[in-house]
């Protein structure tokens, strides 16, 4: 019952009319910035949050994470009409989303991605509200000790989970880390890593000019060369008596999206997997359940439906850790924990006791937001289409423009969108190297909170850092860290191991 | 590809030690400081530490070919690729530069009129609406809506009557 009447309070805040219209502007901006190609959810974010700095903390949440479940939506929609993902996140929607397309059921597709979408976004959103109370509860109980070790298990799932080059993302992780120590250090005062005497770096590097620079400028270099600034657009016809024959179809991939939905928000759940193997999985195992599993990649509407049901609910499922731990389950949910540090609120259990009311509003626009982005993207299909036939070199320097003001608001200097400029060509250039740009995110967001945490646990017991493994709590979490930092290198022993005792049976 | 990858991993490792020599120049000390916790230098100095062994075992799995990139024999960049990479970087590097005197939105207007109108054979008529729109727009966004005042540099005197009619 109490659950409930926080949730009425919830929506009480999310129907504030400020409140709502800034949930319909970001699912708008999602659903254009996910249907565009080489833009996600994680782009739209870090792009768009620095002018949420202007608004009530509430007001911003509710517009990026608006922003976050309109771009999950939107991503299907390049997916199926271009053939090309809106993000990572949809690459699996391409794989039956584009035959149909190319069939001329595009609008089927659509609908599908669509429903599937709320379907997915619905399930989790409930999932997130039974889940999200408890765990905060058990979570007032860490010390610095148990939150040092979190984001070590954080850092752990990207190495044991994230399926990257091992030691390129342990260099990532690392490499973010030291990235947050710039400046001037939180407990003594002393400035450190001032490289070449720049008065900039006192200032430390921001989450923000590294997410633009990463996400808005490298990723912008990286859809060029790969789209080499051409696209091209699947044609059809969008009508009412489409969108109930489409409905009609889609009946009978009512499991699959509920399955996928459960799959997906515990996907999302750990740090390291997210919506894109989220939505990998749920069409692997859609496809291993299916009565007709020949007919997948040939236009099957199931094969829509399970990713997208499936990357809805993992971006939901991301937000809980964040949210009840503040540990970020995604990069995008990385950059909204930076964003909410710059608000002036503290991630983790005690927002949900003393910033009740965002919470709760959060919560019930995430459930109003799945409603509003259906109905928008179900009217606004043709728009999106014509959108999508705006030359690549328009959108591109649009981008870039954006980036250049975005890093420039939050502290009117010039220093930050030079860095951002940066960051984005070597981000490219790590991108084309297969280096993972998540973990990267991920701990210059972690980083000055995993520094100051180990730095109290330490001064707390006065130099000892065994309390991190022999405390009960601390000591699991470390052991499951552990365990995931060594999972892959046990893994590739085991199969050389198993390759050797193949090659000999075969002399 | 593959020498790219070792290239780069080898750039990465010199970078690591560059870190770890700026984290320890006194007073930052990377030890335990009695009665204080560990030195301000201790985190940067020990993880830039975990970063150079990182960049080595990057070098090595790229030199016995481990990895994809090390065994690649592609090109890291072909000749379309770089000049998009080329001309992208250096206009936006000029846009940048050019704010310090004649300010954001001349820089910007610039730029697109470049990047849309030379490098992306947009029409013309179509570069101009382009490059002046967003601009404009972001000129109503920032300034007028959210009071941020992007730098101006010598165009500053042409935003006075616009400031009194939008901004204030």
């Amino acid at each position: 019952m109490e659950l409930l009447s926080h949730l009425m309070d919830g929506f009480s805040v999310a129907f504030q009319p400020f409140n709502l219209g800034m949930m319909a502007l970001g699912c708008l901006l999602g659903l254009f910035m996910g249907a565009m190609p080489g833009l996600g959810s994680v782009n739209g974010v870090a792009i768009l949050l620095p002018i949420t700095f202007f608004v009530p903390p509430t007001a911003a949440i509710i517009f990026l994470a608006a922003i976050y479940y309109g771009a999950m939506y939107g991503g299907a929609i390049s997916s199926i009409m271009l053939g090309i993902p809106g993000a990572s996140t949809a690459v699996a929607t391409t794989f039956d989303g584009r035959p149909m397309a190319l069939q001329g059921k595009a609008d089927f597709a659509l609908v599908a991605a669509a429903v599937a979408s709320f379907v997915g976004g619905t399930i989790s959103v409930i999932l997130f509200t039974l889940f999200a109370p408890p765990l905060a509860d058990f979570a007032l109980r860490f010390g610095p000790q148990e939150t040092f070790a979190l984001m070590v298990l954080a850092f752990a799932t990207f190495v044991g989970l994230g399926g990257d080059d091992i030691p390129k993302t342990i260099f990532m992780i690392l490499l973010g880390l030291v990235l947050a120590t710039v400046g001037l250090d939180n407990i003594s005062g002393r400035p450190r890593l001032i490289f070449f005497d720049l008065q900039g770096f006192y200032k430390g590097i921001s989450f923000i000019v590294l997410a633009i620079g990463i996400y808005g400028i490298g990723e912008m270099l990286w859809t060029l060369e790969t789209s080499r600034g051409k696209v091209e657009i699947a044609s059809n016809k969008f009508t009412f008596k489409r969108l109930g024959e489409a409905l009609k179809e889609l009946k009978r991939a009512w499991k699959t999206m509920t399955f996928s939905s459960f799959l997906g928000y515990f996907v999302g759940v750990l740090p390291a997997a997210g919506a894109t193997p989220a939505a990998l999985m749920a069409y692997g195992l859609a496809k291993s359940f299916s009565d007709t599993p020949e007919k997948y990649g040939k236009g099957e509407i199931s094969g829509v439906a399970a990713p997208e049901a499936a990357n809805n609910a993992a971006s939901t499922g991301s937000m809980l850790p964040m949210m009840t731990l503040g540990i970020p389950g995604s990069p995008t949910t990385a950059i909204l924990l930076g964003g909410m540090v710059i608000w002036g609120l503290t991630p983790g259990p005690l927002l949900f006791i003393e910033q009740s009311e965002f919470v709760w509003g959060l919560t019930a626009s995430l459930y109003a937001a799945n409603l509003v982005t259906l109905m928008m993207n179900l009217a606004l299909i043709p728009l999106f289409v014509w959108v999508l036939r705006m030359p690549f070199m328009i959108l591109a320097p649009l981008i870039f423009v954006l980036c250049f003001v975005g890093s420039f608001a939050p502290d009117t200097r010039m220093f930050d969108p030079w860095l951002v400029l940066l960051f984005g060509f070597v981000g490219y250039v790590m991108r084309k190297l297969d280096y993972p740009l998540a973990p990267l995110v991920l701990a210059i967001v972690l980083g000055p909170l995993a520094e100051d945490s180990f730095r109290q646990s330490l001064i707390s017991d006065q130099g000892d850092w065994t309390p991190i493994f022999t405390r009960p709590l601390s000591g699991i979490v470390m052991g499951c860290a552990a365990l995931l930092f060594v999972a892959p290198m046990l893994k590739g022993m085991l199969r050389k191991n198993k390759a050797k005792a193949a090659s000999g049976e075969q002399s | 590809m593959r020498r790219a990858e070792l290239i780069f991993a080898a750039i990465l490792a010199a970078f690591s030690i560059y870190l770890m020599y700026m984290a320890q120049i006194p007073p930052l000390q990377i030890g335990w400081v009695p009665k204080k916790g560990p030195g301000s230098g201790a985190a940067p100095f020990w993880l830039s530490a975990g970063m150079l062994i990182c960049a080595i075992w990057i070098f090595w799995r790229g030199w016995k070919g481990a990895t994809p990139q090390g065994r690649s024999t592609e090109p890291f960049m072909d000749s379309y690729t770089t000049k998009m990479v080329a001309v992208t970087v250096g206009s936006i590097f000029m846009m940048f530069l050019a704010t310090h005197f004649i300010g954001a939105y001349a820089a910007m207007f610039l730029f697109l009129l470049f990047y849309v109108g030379v490098f992306g054979k947009i029409p013309w008529p179509t570069t101009i609406a382009v490059s002046i729109a967003i601009p404009v727009f972001i000129f109503f966004l920032f300034e007028s809506g959210m009071k941020i005042l992007l730098p101006k540099g010598m165009s500053e005197p042409l935003f006075i009557p616009l400031y009194k009619m939008f901004v204030y």
